[in-house]
Parts: structure tokens; sequence; C-alpha cells
């Protein structure tokens, strides 16, 4: 249907995102509704690439307990204590019941789970867990997950697709959830999706920096338009590296390779981990081993590649043999080949710590629902996945407990937002909204029209963003430093404001597209830089050499961003402790 | 330092013509993909083509290069062998945009041949056991669940060229993947897409489809199974 010029499309359910959260949400919400709820997924890239596909570890729950002494209290535990105490623990509590049907779940729509011989689900050990619990598709378990969620979503007629589908605004009025508008991308036009409930569940954002091991799409724009809706942006500066990642590429290398057994050595040969983690060494947080990767490096004891000047530590696969490296880890196996030139059973593989994964996120309370710096519900918006900050992993997440909170937040907010849906009476078409999609077609398109021709591009832009986060918001913070990044940041929203776009055609406008990004980015930088700088301890992820202790007394809680007079405020909302009282983070 | 060419078919909805660029670049271990990039970003933005994961996973970055149907991350210069580089978008679909194709007609025919467990929908949904699959059995259709969808194999088979009724390479595996699967009780159900003239039929065995695939799912093996079962009257594979 088109009014005024802008094509508008009625749903009971739009989800932005269609990675692990998002489809298995559409799919929870599609079966919920027996068929009777329209539901429509939008995605910026087609719907069967989003960066999920990328995750390689495996998804934790406790499976077996009786047989492997496992147990939900152990996996809750290990995951708040991953979190270095910053985690909602009724939240974890319910993730952690919830795991092993998720993966049963998955089981039964398809997933290629690895398998011992009695034909169980395998499990391996993963990083801060006590037990193994990590079950996996070989080293390509985000990959065999999304093929089949994507395609069991194909089952339900009531879901839309919608592939290359670029959000560029969350409409909120009354603190209700209206609906969005999108770019199609491939014919450029704008269209208006009103809908009676909304997930946001876009993923992170790792492309803020640049070594990192995300997709070029993981950008985060998404969350800076739903700080722009007014919801709060909760625990930002907590950003993950991860410990191996190809040099200079970037392209991860799971964690389930020192879950398989494999070791990190330095420049001498020397098992490093030993010094600062004693018990679980390669298998300490991820936080831990990166520091103490980027340490040895500093000491001068790494290995520096030559073309990019780069120092990084060694993986050592080669004791594990043919046969587990071929099994367990044959795409490991592969990048090494292929991005590298070595082969892992005869050469170490030379990584070095990545920005791979956002612990923050939309601020959301247990539902996955959205709320806003105040605590009040966005009514009609949930959120779900790397988007959303429950928060789950609190100051760092341990490895293989994303793609589970994907599947259980999928779950819960794709029923939850479905039955909320049905309940409500008939969309109306409302004048005000059709208003604030011709003005989105304005504030888009003007861009192309007027060419401002000694502005900064969008690649400009993205590349100083990326030089200021690594070089004032890295894994080692300091004060000063980071004021200096604020200010950079500060000066680098303004370039931003007027990017030089050159490509006017509408059809497949990328060069659009990536600027839409970019003003997104920038902005969601400032909201690390800010959070990062109030933070006055060190905790998980969040480093800073001038407090380097944790402060459980004065920080123990969660940092919410929102936007108030056009400005970036912070606020600060307590932890929930159910169970386990902070204690010092040993490993 | 080496200067690469790449030479470029661009399409702009109503013309097409091949533009030149050249790139700078100290070695050649990079992939055609960051020349793209790089191309983009530096000289071109009006330059349009996929990509995301850049590691060969997410099935985005398909195109001709030299020749051959690839991923543009998954070729590096290295090893093309030569600094002049010819790219084009992949055959077989209609050109949206410069590298850009519209696959999605292709790719959304994948419902036709049901893509996931066949089975009673509640025991799937609302069972909470575990089917169970041994060693033996994932392995008899694990190599087919690797498609990524990047639709190279069918923008290289020579059928698809001119039969556009036919279902395409990466379609009939997945019909392959998922009767394979112990799990599912839906092979009956597909035989009926899959034995006719739009499916397994026309095929051809011209078998580029296995050379073009870059994650060795090996299509071409996967329709002739089809096939060998359609005539051999199973009830399940």
């Amino acid at each position: 249907m088109f009014v005024n010029m802008v094509e508008v499309l009625k749903y009971d359910l739009v989800i932005m995102g269609s990675g692990l959260a998002g489809l298995r949400a559409a799919l929870q919400a599609a079966y919920t509704s027996h068929g009777k709820a329209k539901i429509a997924i939008l995605s910026k890239v087609q719907a069967m690439r989003s960066h999920s596909v990328s995750a390689e570890g495996g998804a934790s729950a406790v499976l077996y307990p009786k047989e492997t002494g496992d147990s939900f209290d152990l996996h809750a535990y290990d995951t708040v204590k991953g979190s270095d105490f910053l985690a909602d623990q009724d939240a974890v509590e319910l993730m952690v019941q919830m795991a092993p049907q998720e993966v049963r779940f998955l089981e039964r729509l398809g997933v290629p789970w690895s398998r011992n011989e009695k034909g169980q689900v395998f499990q391996r050990p993963f990083g801060g867990m006590s037990i193994p619990r990590t079950a996996f598709a070989q080293d390509k378990t985000g990959f065999f997950m999304m093929s089949t969620l994507y395609q069991n979503v194909l089952r339900f007629d009531n879901v839309d697709i919608y592939h290359e589908h670029f959000v560029t605004k969350i409409i909120v009025e009354n603190d209700e959830f209206k609906g969005v508008t999108a770019i199609d991308l491939k014919t450029g036009e704008l269209k208006l999706f009103l809908a009676k409930a909304g997930i946001i569940a876009a993923g992170g954002a790792g492309r803020l920096y640049r070594f990192t091991t995300t997709a070029h799409s993981t950008t985060g724009e998404l969350l800076t338009l739903a700080l722009r809706a007014g919801a709060g942006i909760k625990d930002m500066e907590f950003v993950q590296w991860h410990p191996t990642a190809l040099v200079p590429s970037g392209i991860l290398i799971t964690e389930a390779a020192r879950g398989e057994g494999g070791y990190l050595v330095n420049r001498l040969g020397e098992r490093f981990m030993k010094n600062y983690a004693p018990q679980k060494m390669e298998l300490a947080p991820r936080d831990i081993v990166s520091r103490a990767i980027l340490t040895e490096c500093k000491e001068g004891r790494g290995f520096t590649h030559e073309e990019s000047g780069m120092c990084y530590v060694g993986l050592d696969l080669r004791h594990l043999g043919e046969e587990v490296i071929n099994r367990k880890m044959p795409f490991i196996r592969e990048l090494a080949h292929k991005y590298v030139g070595i082969d892992p059973l005869s050469d170490l593989i030379p990584v070095r710590p990545a920005v791979h994964y956002t612990m923050g996120g939309v601020h959301a309370d247990i539902h996955g629902r959205v709320l806003k710096a105040d605590g009040t519900w966005i009514k009609g918006l949930w959120a779900a996945g790397e988007a959303a900050s429950i928060s789950i992993h609190g100051a760092n997440r341990l490895g293989s407990n994303s793609l589970t909170e994907c599947l259980v937040w999928g779950h819960i907010t794709g029923e939850e937002s479905v039955k909320y849906a049905i309940e409500k009476p008939e969309l109306v078409t409302d004048d005000s909204i059709i208003e604030i999609a011709k003005k989105e077609e304005s504030r888009v398109f003007d861009k192309l029209i007027h060419k401002e021709v000694n502005a900064n591009t969008p690649y400009d832009v993205k590349r100083e963003l990326n030089d200021i986060m690594e070089e004032h918001f890295g894994p080692f913070r300091e004060g000063s430093k980071m004021s200096e990044g604020l200010s950079k940041l500060l000066r680098l929203l303004e370039k931003a404001k007027s990017m030089r776009i050159d490509d006017s055609s509408r059809v497949y406008n990328q060069n659009l597209k990536d600027a839409l990004e970019a003003d997104g980015m920038v902005e969601l930088g400032l909201v690390i830089g800010l959070g990062a700088y109030a933070r006055a301890e060190s905790r998980g992820a969040h480093y800073r050499l001038d407090y380097p202790k944790r402060d459980d007394t004065n920080w123990l809680k969660h940092t919410v961003a929102y936007l108030y007079g056009g400005e970036v405020q912070l606020t600060y909302v307590p932890v929930t402790i159910t169970r386990w009282k902070p204690e010092e983070r040993k490993y | 330092m080496p200067t690469i060419t790449v030479k470029v078919k661009r399409f702009d909805g109503k013309t097409s013509w091949w533009q030149e660029y050249r790139v700078d670049t100290k070695s050649r271990k990079v992939t055609v993909l960051d020349l793209l990039i790089r191309i983009k970003e530096e000289q071109d933005p009006t330059l349009v083509f996929r990509y995301s994961c850049r590691m060969a996973i997410c099935g985005s970055c398909g195109m001709v290069i030299n020749g051959k149907p690839s991923l543009a991350c998954q070729t590096l210069v290295e090893e093309l062998g030569t600094d002049y580089i010819t790219i084009e978008p992949m055959w077989n679909y209609r050109v949206i945009k410069d590298l850009v194709v519209d696959n999605e007609p292709m790719l959304m025919r994948l419902r036709e041949i049901k893509p996931y467990i066949v089975r009673d929908e509640k025991e799937i949904f609302e069972q909470d056991i575990e089917f169970g699959q041994t060693i033996a059995e994932l392995d008899k259709y694990l190599n087919f669940a690797y498609c990524i969808e990047c639709g190279l194999c069918y923008s290289a088979c020579p059928v698809a060229a001119d039969d556009k009724l036919f279902l395409g390479p990466m379609i009939l595996a997945a019909a392959y993947r998922w009767s394979a699967d112990s799990r599912d009780r839906g092979w009956l159900n597909r035989v009926k897409v899959l034995d006719s003239d739009e499916g397994v039929w026309a095929c051809h065995v011209a078998y580029s489809c296995s050379v073009a695939c870059p994650r060795n799912v090996d299509p071409g093996f996967a329709i002739q199974m089809l096939k060998a079962a359609i005539l051999k009257r199973k009830k399940k594979l």
C-alpha cells in the first residue's frame, strides 16, 4: 500500500536482524501464533548471511548432569564469576535453566551437532567453564545453527523475509513502539513498516575497531537508532577482545582450539599463561588471556609480523594430532592454511587479540523488554542476542554463552512479543507516522542531492573512528588518554554530520548505506568512550592502568547511557544479585 | 611493490562497460575482496559488490574472477598467478548493479524442497527430547550441510544458463542433505518435486557446480545420489 509515495507495510511483529537471536525469535513467534501473526524479518544483508555464521566454538548447556557432574548452579556460577560479578544473576539462572532445552530443540530442528560414540551431543571444555559443557558442530557451530534456523523459518508462510533492507529509524511515540523505516537497498525505496511489536536483534559493534574478528556488517548503528528512539544503552564500555585472531586479517580462531588442548606460547617457547592464570592456563576467561598476550608483546616476548608490524604469539596445536584437528577443528586448519599459509600440524598459528564481542547493548530486562534509562518499558519493543544487554555477560562474556543467550532470548522475546501483538487491536495508518516516514525519506536521500564537496567520505570517518577507538579505548585504558579520545570523538561527530557521498543513484547505493552506518558508529563510539572514562575501576574487559583494581563499593553497577537534550548522558542501575556475592576473580 | 590491475564489468541499470582500476599493494597475499574494498574506499565509491564476513562462510561475495566463479574473499592474488584481474558478476542471474546480482528468486525457491526436518511438528517444537544421531548417520549428510548459499554452483551450471525452471544444484543438494539426515521423514514428500524436469532430470552431469563450490559441498554428487535413490524407488535415503 502506498500513502503519499511511501510504501506502508503492516505487520504484527517486525524483527530487526536475522542472526541467531532474530531467527530464533521469528521461529518461536511463527509457531506460537499457529500461523496467524504476520511477521517480518528485516536484514541489511541477505538474511542467511548474518555475522552469526562466523561463530565457531559452540553453545553452552548442562545437557547430561548425571554423567558429567555438572549442574545449573555451576554453569551460573561460572558465568557470574566470568562476568566479574556484573551479570544480573536472576537472568543468568534463567539462561542456564533454559539452555539444555534449547540445544535439544536445535537438535530436533536439524543442527548437525558433533556426536560422541554414544550418539550424544559432544561437549568440549571452554574458557572459564568448570566442566566441559560446550555443545558444538565441528568448529562451525554458528554457521550450522544459522543455516538450520534460517531454513526452518522457511516452514512458515506467515514470515516474510526482507533481504537487504537497511533500517534508518526506529519510531517510538509516547513511549510506544510504532514501527521502522527501512531502505530497500535493491531499489532505493524507503518503506515504512508499521508494527504492533518489534525485536531488536541486530548484533554487536566490533567494526568500531580496526582489528576485529567481526564481519564488515557488524557496525552497531541500530544500537544508535535505539538510543535516538529513547532506549537506554547499557554497559557499552565493556568490549571483548578475543585472544586468538589471525594476524593480519583478524579472522577468528576459535577458543575451541584451546578447549581441545592447544597451548599459547611466546617467542621463547614458554606457555606464558602460567604467570597470569596458573590454574586455568589457556582456558582462563578471554579478558585475562587477551591482556596476558598483549603484556607478553609489550615486554618484548612476542613475534613480529613483518608486513603489518603487529606483535603476536603462537597458538600451538601440533601435539593434538591430525585426527583431532581434522575432526574437531577442520575450519581452523583451512583458515590458517589459506590466510596465513601455514599448517597447524607443523607450525604455530600466529594470533593476537582482536575485538570480538560487545557485552553492552540495548538496556533490557529479564524478559528482553527494551527499557528507557529510568526503567520504563518502551511498550511493544524487545531486544535479544548481542544487541541486548540484559545483562548476562556483565563485564566479560564466557565463550559459548553467546550462542546460548541468542537461543534463550530469541525464544523468550519471540513468544512474548507475538502474544502481545495478537492481543493488540488492529493497526491504523496514522498521519503523523506517515509524516515521520516522509521526513526520513528527505533526511536520508537529500544527502544524494546536496553534494558536500570538501567533506570527509564515510570511509574517512570510519577509518578515523577506528584509529580513535584502537588508540584511546583499547584493552588497556587510562584516564587522560580516554579524555583525549573523547575530544577527538566529539570533533569526529561534527565531521560525520555532513559526509561526502559520491554515488548519487538510488539503486543499491552502498555508499549511502556506508554513510548511514558511519553516522551511527561514531555516536556509539562516544557512548563507549563516555562509559569507559567515567568508570573509575577495572572490571572484566574494562581495564584501567590508573584504576587497576575492581571497586565493588562504588562500581558494582551498570552504566546506562541515554540521550537528553541531544547529548549522551550517563546514569547507573544496580546489579541483581541472588546467590553469589562478589569474590576475588582468580583463575 | 606490485601494482595490480583490476578490470571490472560495471552496470548502472542501462549501460554496461568495463572499468579499469590500479591498486598498489605491499604483498600478493591479499584477497581480491581486499582489493575491491580498497578500490571502493579510496578510488571509486560508486563500485558495488556484496561482502560481509571476509572468511568464506557467509557466501556474499560470489563473482566471476579471471573466468572462474569464485568467492572474492577466498581468492588470493598470488593464487591467480597474474597481476591482471578481470571481474564480472556471477553468470545466470539478472544483474542489478555492477557485481550485485538478483539471486533472491533462486535462493527463495529453497522452500520448494522443504529444507528442514520433515516430521510431526509437535514432536519437533514441543517434545523436549533428543532425536539422537550416531557418528555414522551424521557423516552421511554432513558434507552437504556445509552449503553457504553463495549461489556460485548455480552460476556455473550450463543447464541453468538456459533453463530458468531448473531448480539448480544448490537446491537439489539441500534436498539431499535433509533427506539423508537420519532424523528426517520427508523423502517421499520431496521426491514429487525432485523427480521432474525441473528437478534432477535436467542435470546433465556437467559437474561445473562441484568445481565452483567454495566449500567442497559437491552438489553434483548429491544430485547423482538423488537420481539413484529415485530410480531405485527408495523409501528412505
